[in-house]
């Protein structure tokens, strides 16, 4: 068979195009780490079962262990070096840093892209596993401590930092509820319907107030 | 990883001529179940047919009232779109109980329906599997089998079907909607996934060369009261040991209509039919509850380390069923 197995590709990550070639092989964690010394994305398990790898692709949170390199060209791709605005932290970074949200670090770039992300589903109103009625109806559940720990459980971290890290989720949520927080390339979450009754009463703020107090 | 060849396909007709010519082609959609079998040398294609841009992205009604659902849904937007979740509010717990955000976010519809039912001899190369190749053997019947099959197994294979979402598709009459080269096709849920056997690694009747188009699930007024309830082994992101898909209505306190499927017993969502008949016109309550469980499970079949199934069964499809006739009748 002739087939190629590799190709000549662009990366768009950061609002930078990268041209690279690719062994098919290579998955967008390798290509990022290994190929444009972009390092901030950490290799876990590189089986989709830990998260460490998680970055954004369209403004969806995805595990770029599991995302073939050539499968990604074309998409906008956001990795943990893009979250910042130059020396201004990101309100999410900012939140792990002020509430220690991480012990040894590895897992905190995905930990925070994977925030960004969850902050914007719950604001489109996705429902998740840990809401106890997914009907349009119900409206927005209010952003609480199980509900993010449901939401970020894609994320493993071995030190256990993890009461930090809902915390750090649930303030950085608040703010942005109080529409303080900047928007980072999240266009990709959206629901087609938003008028849901009980999306007024500020979820996250109550979720803010009840982990924080 | 096996090299491999690339294409992304933009149309249909294309995506199934690419696939009909290449036997080793196989289809990418998130790649988050087949990516990970690469890796591990279980899935050696020498072709994939990247599917994400075709225009299978939609959900909308059909003519009958029904929901169409296109294979490139990632379970995201199906798990958080209005119609779904007011419908077939099973559908949506059942998805959002299933992985990850992140694997959510990647994975497609028809990706879900073709994940590989496995365990863990299936990845590990060094073990004998029959249904990575066959006749080789199955070492989890007198191994680790503590979260394998109680229904419908064989000596040839006890693995369970990992999904959750097929589960309420199960439970939902979904129809599963197929392009090849000679045109369209469609094979009903309770046809697509094939009985184990003696041929484990023949999982569906879709034909050879034939691209997922979507699913449709039919008007179902009952599906409108309907729930998932998932039991792992932790409280989140894992495989379920058993899993129910339900829906009830109950007028005057009589089971007017009911669905019911199972997760994580059996090679394949297990639509519980028998259950079903159990429960049709009897009044809502424990005893039928129960008399429905039993009915269901008493073909199941426990290996030593996994009969705790059998119980963990019977008590989740009376909880559930408990719980949906509390809410209908208010």
């Amino acid at each position: 068979m002739a087939l190629s197995t590799s190709s000549a590709i662009t990366l768009n990550i950061n609002g930078e195009k990268h041209a690279l070639p690719v062994d098919h092989r290579t998955t967008l964690l390798d290509a990022l780490r290994e190929r444009l010394d972009l390092t901030g994305t950490k290799k876990g398990c590189d089986q989709g079962q830990c998260g460490a790898c998680t970055v954004l692709i369209d403004g969806r949170r995805a595990v770029s262990c599991l995302q073939l390199a050539v499968a990604a060209e074309g998409r906008e791709i956001t990795t943990i070096e893009g979250v910042a605005d130059g020396e201004t932290l990101h309100p999410v970074q900012q939140a792990f840093l002020d509430l220690d949200g991480y012990q040894c670090g590895y897992c905190t770039p995905g930990q925070i892209c994977s925030a960004l992300a969850v902050i914007e589903e719950h604001a489109a109103g996705w429902p998740s596993a840990a809401s106890a009625d997914v009907r349009p109806e119900a409206g927005i559940p209010p952003l609480t401590p199980e509900e993010i720990r449901e939401r970020m459980s894609g994320n493993l971290c071995r030190c256990g930092a993890y009461v930090s890290i809902v915390q750090a989720v649930a303030r950085a949520a608040a703010a942005h509820g109080a529409g303080s927080t900047p928007g980072i390339e999240t266009q990709g979450v959206e629901t087609r319907e938003s008028e849901t009754p009980g999306s007024e009463v500020g979820p996250a703020g109550t979720a803010g107030a009840e982990v924080t107090a | 990883m096996k090299e491999f060849g690339y294409q992304r396909a933009l149309d249909v007709p294309g995506a199934v001529a690419l696939l009909g010519a290449d036997p080793e082609a196989r289809c990418l959609g998130g790649g988050t179940n087949l990516v990970d079998l690469m890796k591990a040398g279980v899935e050696r294609p020498g072709l994939l047919i990247d599917v994400r841009e075709l225009p299978l992205d939609g959900i909308e009604f059909t003519e009958d009232g029904g929901l169409r659902i296109g294979a490139t849904v990632t379970n995201s937007d199906l798990a958080a779109h209005p119609d779904v979740r007011r419908r077939y509010p099973a559908l949506a717990q059942a998805v959002l109980a299933g992985a990850s955000g992140q694997l959510r976010n990647m994975a497609t519809v028809g990706g879900n329906l073709l994940q590989r039912t496995r365990c863990g001899y299936f990845t590990n190369l060094a073990r004998p599997c029959n249904k990575r190749v066959p006749g080789s053997g199955c070492p989890a019947i007198e191994g680790e089998h503590h979260n394998h099959a109680i229904l419908g197994a064989s000596a040839h294979c006890v693995a369970v079907h990992p999904s959750d979402m097929a589960v309420a598709l199960a439970a939902f009459d979904a129809v599963v909607h197929y392009e090849t080269a000679d045109g369209p096709g469609e094979l009903p849920f309770a046809e697509f996934y094939l009985p184990v056997g003696d041929t484990p690694h023949q999982e569906t009747a879709l034909p050879a060369g034939a691209l997922i188009t979507g699913i449709s699930l039919p008007p179902l007024p009952v599906a409108a009261s309907s729930r998932y309830r998932k039991v792992r082994e932790r409280a989140s992101y894992a495989f379920a040991i058993g899993s129910v898909a339900a829906a009830l209505d109950v007028r005057d306190g009589v089971v007017r209509d009911v669905r019911l499927a199972l997760g994580a017993v059996a090679s394949r969502p297990w639509r519980a039919l028998a259950a079903e008949r159990v429960l049709i016109g009897k009044p809502a309550g424990a005893d039928a509850f129960a008399a429905a469980a039993d009915a269901e499970l008493a073909a199941a079949e426990a290996l030593p380390h996994n009969g705790y199934k059998v119980t963990l069964m019977r008590n989740l499809i009376v909880a559930q069923l408990t719980e949906l006739a509390e809410e209908t009748a208010r």
